[in-house]
This record gives structure tokens, sequence and C-alpha cells, in this order.
């Protein structure tokens, strides 16, 4: 691939990136979330979502000669098979079956004489021996004719990947992420499978955010970073910390506010978690131990789907949570939202428009509603003495979201406006001002910025800082992006695999960073001797959580 | 034109755009129901019907048909959808109507005594119809329209079984079960229509009904203004927010059931009072289709509904209702406004369900 660029209506997501992968060869792509690597491999697999959307720019060369792949289906008929980061087998089908999908081998019998192909009889010792070839060649000696559920998660994998090889035509094969699920011990049987395949002649484009399987399997190294091709390595010239570094970078912006005072962070512990494991789909958190501190702005960070997001889901019971959490040494119950409301939690979600807001109703229902729910305000009494009832308030409502329109510099058309026709950083601020209402202890801010303009970015991380610094909140803030983080935090929590991998400063190198996002650390098991300045600003029991834990546990 | 064509920061909106807004807000089909009522009232008058009577008769069955109307409201407000289970609160409603003919009430005491009973009946089974409701998530529509067919056909049996003694309610020739009609005419008929009611012209205004139903319209605005209101609201449109606020969810979907049916239970007396007879056995079973076309004639979509809507909606169908009927009559052949009437009540509900927020909460 030469020269590949793609803009996403104006967003430029690929800057030029080549790729270049000889037979046998395994080439790896690092980046963080959102550096191309999907997008890159949606272009190769000619996925309509590329050519939806205006198609790319530069070109694709399969045997020295120029290709255009316009659908999946050319895709695979040039030989080039993809293995999805999310499983595509049928768990009511044996293991052939799901081998065979849509390609199975058929005899002919009376009825499909007469009435065409379509009818024709399934061939399975046929269908068993292809299979059994497909899976032999990763070294796999599981029976081809179990059902695929109830399968571990690492066999559905080879599964997946038998499949592709059973594409007899399948000369380059992408695996997007495949030890992502996998424990350490199924990830290296999977590692000896690719080299084994490699070695039979096959390229492989192998995508992940473990960095040692990258050093240790391939044989050359792309890292991208903002769509831009960062560098081009051989394993030999790397070493994890260098890749980490690289995926991680510096961009950060001026955010914030670097001139102003220091948060009013005090050394008592405001919350405190203990084990917690949290049941969110997608991004479990699995025993993670945490500290906040009074005043400080502490940021939740990691990759995507390791369990960052289901923190403060879990602490505000949004979904179903278990260990031990406590406010100022007293116990709360998790998993109740309105207790955790009435002891001075606030959470501002990560789903916007899904949790966030009610979409059909007015600025000032929005904000108000939680508040007069959880904490009796905007309630007035009407009807004769003896038997007086309260209903709402709206003067007072109107009142206290014209404030915070003024406030937040909320761009609406009054405080009846409804919230649906607002921009999303709009509603982002609508989204602060509601827990604002709650008048919080702690305030939980999942994803702020997600999808909303460069300058409404700025508006809401400087909102943030203002309200720390100003009233003293402490916030809690979970940010896929790390720079983000960095222009605003105290401390940096990073979690990983559903644990908490380590504590930096927002100053700490790219390299920790990196590091601690790929999970480098327990990885490796070396919690004792991590870098030096781990513990700089976080004071003790900040490691706590990923000690003596390996994901392979 | 030209004053607003020029950009103002806030997106300046040209008076074409404001005028589609505006049409849009009240609703193409209003509109629509607007115009064919209007062309019904042209077509009266140059007939020469008695248009004062026919005014009078609007005002009536808007009346009486007004509080089987408001019962959509919790419903819809708390994510239910529109209350297709209503058989089972007008059930209700009908059981304390006949307790009071068998305990030999009448006039305004028999009618209270019914509301009174009504009411408590009506509550139960909305509690345990709420709870049910809660198991079927996402599906209330079409299960609530079979549980209210079930139910009436339940009470087929009972009404058969029903240890009455009153000469007016079991049939006349002796054995057990009750008529399918009873006439209120001796009760409680026409004690609200007839209460302070006067005449403009030939037009007879309903005073007591159109007083009964303004109280429940605003006692009900009060209760959706309340902080149970306002979090039956919050469930119905974004039950996620809701939990966010700390809410019970199945709770409040649960008193929003209550308070539907409870009304609905008072609403068929009321509309018998007017009416003048009860109907058993099968009659309550499209009772629901004619509440929730209404509602949704009246701009309420499947998850807000306000008590404006009621009042339009009601008074719009009612309208169409009445004044078709003789126009049909007088210009096409008979009973082709009942035809009309079925059209338009099943169209709309029809409109409202492709309607895109008639996703309800399927998780």
């Amino acid at each position: 691939m030469r020269g590949i660029a793609k803009e996403y209506f104006g967003n430029r997501v690929l800057k030029g990136v080549n790729l270049r992968v000889g037979p046998g060869e395994i080439l790896s792509i690092v980046g963080e979330n959102g550096a191309g690597k999907s997008t890159l491999m949606n272009i190769l697999f000619g996925m309509p979502v590329i050519h939806n959307t205006g198609g790319f720019e530069g070109e694709i060369l399969f045997d020295g000669a120029p290709i255009s792949i316009r659908s999946p289906q050319q895709a695979v008929e040039l030989g080039i098979g993809m293995v999805h980061q999310e499983f595509m087998l049928l768990p009511g089908f044996s293991i052939t079956e799901n081998i065979k999908l849509n390609r199975e081998l058929t005899r002919p019998n009376l009825l499909s004489r007469l009435c065409g192909p379509k009818l024709e009889h399934l061939d399975m010792p046929a269908m068993r021996s292809d299979s059994r070839a497909s899976l032999d060649r990763m070294g796999m000696s599981i029976d081809e004719m179990l059902p695929v559920a109830g399968l571990p998660v690492g066999h559905m994998q080879f599964v997946e990947i038998a499949r592709e090889l059973d594409k007899k035509k399948t000369r380059l094969l992408v695996l997007d992420e495949p030890t992502a699920v996998l424990t350490e011990s199924e990830a290296q049987v999977l590692l000896n499978a690719m080299r084994s395949l490699a070695a039979q002649g096959i390229s492989l484009i192998f995508i992940t955010h473990r960095l040692d399987e990258v050093v240790q399997v391939s044989d050359g190294i792309t890292v991208l970073r903002d769509g831009e091709q960062v560098a081009d390595l051989s394993p030999r010239e790397t070493s994890v910390g260098h890749l980490a570094e690289l995926m991680v970078g510096r961009k950060l912006e001026a955010v914030g506010c670097d001139g102003c005072a220091p948060s009013p962070r005090t050394d008592q512990v405001l919350l405190r978690l203990e084990h917690l494991e949290v049941d969110m789909p997608g991004e479990m958190v699995k025993d993670l131990s945490l500290e906040v501190f009074q005043g400080e702005i502490l940021g939740l960070g990691g990759l995507a789907g390791h369990g960052k997001v289901g923190v403060a889901n879990g602490v505000m019971g949004m979904y179903p949570a278990r260990g031990i959490m406590a406010i100022e040494g007293t116990p709360l119950p998790l998993g109740h939202t309105l207790e955790a409301l009435r002891s001075g939690l606030a959470f501002v979600s990560e789903d916007r428009r899904g949790v966030g807001l009610l979409l059909e109703e007015s600025i000032e229902m929005n904000v108000a509603a939680p508040a007069m729910q959880s904490q009796e305000k905007f309630l007035r009494k009407v009807g004769p003495r003896g038997f007086q009832f309260s209903i709402m308030d709206r003067r007072a409502m109107r009142r206290h979201a014209e404030r915070f329109i003024e406030e937040l510099d909320i761009r609406c058309t009054g405080p009846e406006q409804i919230v649906r026709r607002l921009s999303g950083g709009n509603q982002q601020k609508v989204c602060i001002a509601k827990a604002l209402t709650l008048e919080p202890r702690i305030l939980f801010v999942s994803e702020p910025t997600r999808g909303i303009d460069v300058g409404a970015k700025k508006i809401v991380l400087d909102l943030l800082v203002r309200l720390n610094r100003e009233h003293g909140v402490t916030v809690v803030v979970t940010s896929s992006e790390l720079a983000e983080l960095r222009s605003i935090c105290d401390r940096i929590a990073i979690v990983c695999e559903g644990r908490l991998e380590g504590i930096l400063p927002p100053d700490a190198s790219d390299r920790d960073f990196g590091l601690l996002m790929a999970g480098e650390k327990s990885h490796r098991g070396r919690d004792a001797e991590g870098p030096s300045h781990l513990s700089g600003s976080c004071g003790q029991g900040s490691g706590q959580g990923s000690k003596e834990e390996s994901p392979c546990s | 034109m030209l004053l607003n064509a020029l950009p103002s920061p806030e997106g300046g909106e040209s008076f074409g755009d404001r005028l589609g807004a505006a049409v849009r807000d009240f609703g193409i089909p209003r509109i629509i129901i607007l115009g064919f009522l209007g062309v019904l009232l042209a077509t009266a008058v140059s007939l020469r019907l008695p248009m004062g009577q026919l005014f009078g008769n609007i005002l009536t069955r808007f009346g009486m048909n007004g509080i089987l109307v408001l019962a959509m409201i919790p419903s819809i407000q708390s994510g239910t959808g529109p209350n297709f289970a209503l058989p089972l609160g007008v059930t209700c409603g009908i059981v304390a109507s006949t307790l009071s003919i068998e305990l030999d009430l009448r006039g305004f005491t028999a009618f209270f005594f019914a509301v009174g009973v009504a009411i408590p009946l009506g509550a139960i089974s909305g509690y345990l119809y709420g709870v049910f409701q809660n198991k079927v998530k996402g599906q209330e529509l079409t299960v609530g329209t079979y549980f209210g067919f079930s139910v009436v056909s339940l009470m087929c049996i009972f009404w058969t079984v029903v240890p009455y003694k009153s000469p007016e309610m079991i049939w006349p020739y002796g054995g057990s079960g009750l008529r399918v009609t009873i006439t209120l005419t001796n009760r409680f008929a026409q004690v609200l229509d007839g209460f302070m009611s006067f005449k403009i012209g030939t037009m007879t205004v309903p005073t007591g009904l159109l007083l009964f139903f303004g109280m429940f319209c605003a006692l009900l605005a009060l209760f959706l203004r309340s902080k149970t209101g306002v979090a039956m609201m919050m469930v119905g449109s974004n039950p996620r927010y809701a939990e966010s606020a700390g809410l019970n969810v199945d709770k409040y979907r649960i008193i929003g059931s209550v308070v539907s049916q409870a009304l609905g239970a008072v609403g068929i007396i009321v509309y018998a009072q007017s009416f003048g007879f009860i109907q058993l056995y099968l009659a309550p079973l499209f009772m629901a289709f004619f509440a929730v076309a209404s509602v949704l004639i009246g701009g309420a979509s499947l998850r807000r509904a306000t008590v404006w809507h009621v009042l339009i909606g009601t008074f719009l169908f009612q309208a169409i209702l009445v004044v078709s009927m003789p126009v049909a009559n007088k210009v096409v052949a008979d009973n082709l406004a009942e035809v009309i009437r079925i059209i338009v009540s099943n169209g709309i509900i029809l409109y409202a369900l492709t309607r895109k927020e008639a996703g309800v909460d399927v998780r």
C-alpha cells in the first residue's frame, strides 16, 4: 500500500501511509485507539464504508500490480483474509460447519437435480477433512465436530483463523487484535501458530496493543499515530519501551489552564475503592483499587475496552458492581444510584444522548430533574392547608437554567429549548450543568469531549478546571484522549484489562504512559522495579491494583 | 422576507422555514383532520342540519369520553405507550356501577358511590397489570391489546355467574347472569349532564359533565407537575437517564399503570351516565382504540402526551363523529359514519405506530 490517505467528512484520519508486506512476513501495526489502524485495514479489505464516504487516495499493489479493491468479496478473491476482533461464529454449529460456512462442499442428490444446486447435500466427510487440515496447519488438535458454543475463547479465535486458511487462495491474512481476548498462554499458542503460518508462505498483518507480542513475532513494525506513519522499524532495532513512546507521542495542545492556581488538592482520601468489579459489557472492571484525594483532578486513562469507563458507571450504580466503596471512610453501598447521589457524587455519562439527556425535553427540565428527584429541589407547596402537596417550581427551574446558560455559555434560544436541537458541545454543557445542580463533592465525568468540536473541547475542559479551582469540587475525568488528561489532571490512573495498571503524574514520559496502557508492567510481572517515579506524586497505594496480577490467571 | 433573510449568528430562519416548522409542530395529521372537520361542518350547514343540536352533542360527547382519553396520559408519560389494556380499567368501572345498582342507590349517591369503588378497584388492577407489564418491556402495545381482549372475555364469564339480585340487571325471564345492556334511567343517567345545564339557542351545555371532566384534567395536570409526575416523565422519555438520577424505573411504570387504569374506571362511569346505559360483555372490547386514537389526533406521540393533547384530540375526534353521522346519512347512505370513524381512528393509530419513537425501551 502506497501513500494511503483518507478523509472522513473533512477529517483526515490517514495521512499518507505506506505498508509493505513480503511473502511469509509478519508485519505488525501498532497505535492508540483512533490512530487509523482500522481505517487502513478497511481500505485494504474494500469495506463499503470507505467507498460510501468518498474513497481514498493512494494505491494498493498486490504481487507488484496495482489493484483496486471495491468490495470485501473482491478482497477474498485476491486472497486477502481478515480475522475480525469480534467473533463471527454461529454458536450452535460445529467447528467444521463454521469453518465451511457459506462455502460448504456439496454433492448432488435427486432433489437438487430437479430443483437446482441450492438443495444439494452437504458433503460432511470432505468438509471434515478440509477443516482438519486447516486446524492442523496451526497445530490445533481439537475435534473438528465439536460445537462452537462452549469452546474457550482462544479456540474460537483459532476457528476464525482456520476459516480464513481454509479459503485456499488466502495469501495475506489480517489479524485485528487477535490476542485481545486471549489469556497469555493462549496468546503464546496463537503467536506460534502465526509463525508457522508465515513459514508456510502466508503473509500476515498483525494489529495489536500488546507490544511484547509485537517485538516477539514481527518481521516489521509500523507505528501509526493520528493517521501518520511515525516509524517503520524492525524488531531488532527497537524495544517495548521505544514502541510505547512512539505510540503515545507528544500531542499536547494548550488546554486547561497552565498558568492558573494549582488545584486545592489535599492528602485526605475522599473516595476509596477496593477490589471494584463492574459488570459493564465491553468495559469490564475486574479488580480495581483506587483512592481519590480531596480537591484533586484525577484522570482515568487507558485503551478502549479495558474498563476505564466502567469505573464511574459502577460507582454510580449504572451497572452491577461489587467491591468496597467508602467516602471519607464511611462505607457506601455499590449499585445504589440514589444513595450515591445523596452522598455527593455526580456523574456525567459518556453516553450523552443515551443516558445523559432527556432529548425531547427542555434545557431547564434536563438540568433540574435529577436534583428534584434526589434532593427535593425545585419544588413548591400548593393547595389548602392540610392538603398540601408539592409540584415543580417552574420559575425556580427557569432562573436556575438561565444562570447556567450564562455561566457555561450554552448556545441556545432559551431555557425552554429542546436539547435534541443543541449541538454536541452544548449538550455536553447541559449534562455538566445537570451534574453541578446536584452540588456534588465528587464529579465523575466520562469522555467529556467525545464527539464535540475542538473549540467546545477547550471550553469543557476549562470548565472542569474552573470547577475544581473555584468551587473545590473533586473531579474524576475518564477519557480516551491521554493528551487531554495530561493537560488538566493532577494524577492519571491508567486502567488496563480491568485493573489499575499504575498512576502517573501528567508530566511523566510518553514511554511510561505507553507502557502502562499496553499493560506491559503486569504482563511482565515486574511491578517491584517499575519505573522509579511511578508512584511519584500519587503517594502510597497507587500500585496495589496491579500487583501480582497477570491476565492469564 | 428580506429582513428575515439576513443571516443571524444563531442560525437565521426565513419566514418559510418558520411556517414549515409551525406546520410540523402542529402536525400534518391534525391539519388533515381539522380540514376534514371543516368540510363536514360546511356540508352540515349547507344541508341545513340543526347546528345547535349538533354542537350540543359535540360538547356532551367531548365530556363523556374525555376521562377515558385522559387515562392515556399516565401510561404514555411513564413510557409504556398508549394504554391498550384500558378495558381492564373499564371493566372495574362497570363492576362498580353495577354494584351501586345492586345496592339500590340512586342519583348522585349512586354515581359517587360507583366512582368511589371504581378508583380503588382500577388502582389495584392497574398495579397488577403494571407488575405484569414490567415483564414484557418493549412489547407493551401488543401485549396490552391482547390483555384487554382477554380481560373482556374473562369478564363475560363473570357477568353470567355474578350473584346479583336486582331485577333491573338480571334477565327478565329469570335464570342467572346479567343483561347485555342495563338501563340507568332511574339510577344515575345524566346526573352530571343535567347538573346546572343551560341552553344557548338550541344548544344544550352539559355544565356538570364539563366541570367534572375539567376537574379531572386539572388534577391530572397537577399530578404531572408533582415530583412523582416528573419522575414518571423521566422514566418514560429516557429510562437510562431516570436510572442515573436514582429512580426506580419499574416503580414509576407501575404508578403510571395504576393512575391510568383508575382513570379508565372513572371514565367509563362518566361515559355510562351520559349514555344512559351500561353495556356489558363485549362492549368494552374496543374502548381503548377510540381513546388511543383521540389522544394521538390531539398531537401526542407514543412517548409524550399532555392534557392539551387530550382536550384537542377528544374534541376533534368526537366532533368528526357527531357531525359526520347525519351528514353521511343524508349524503350517502346509512351507517357510513361508523365506517368513517373506524377508518379515521385506526388510521391515526397506524400512523402513530409507524413513527420512529414507536421503539419503546427495549434494552
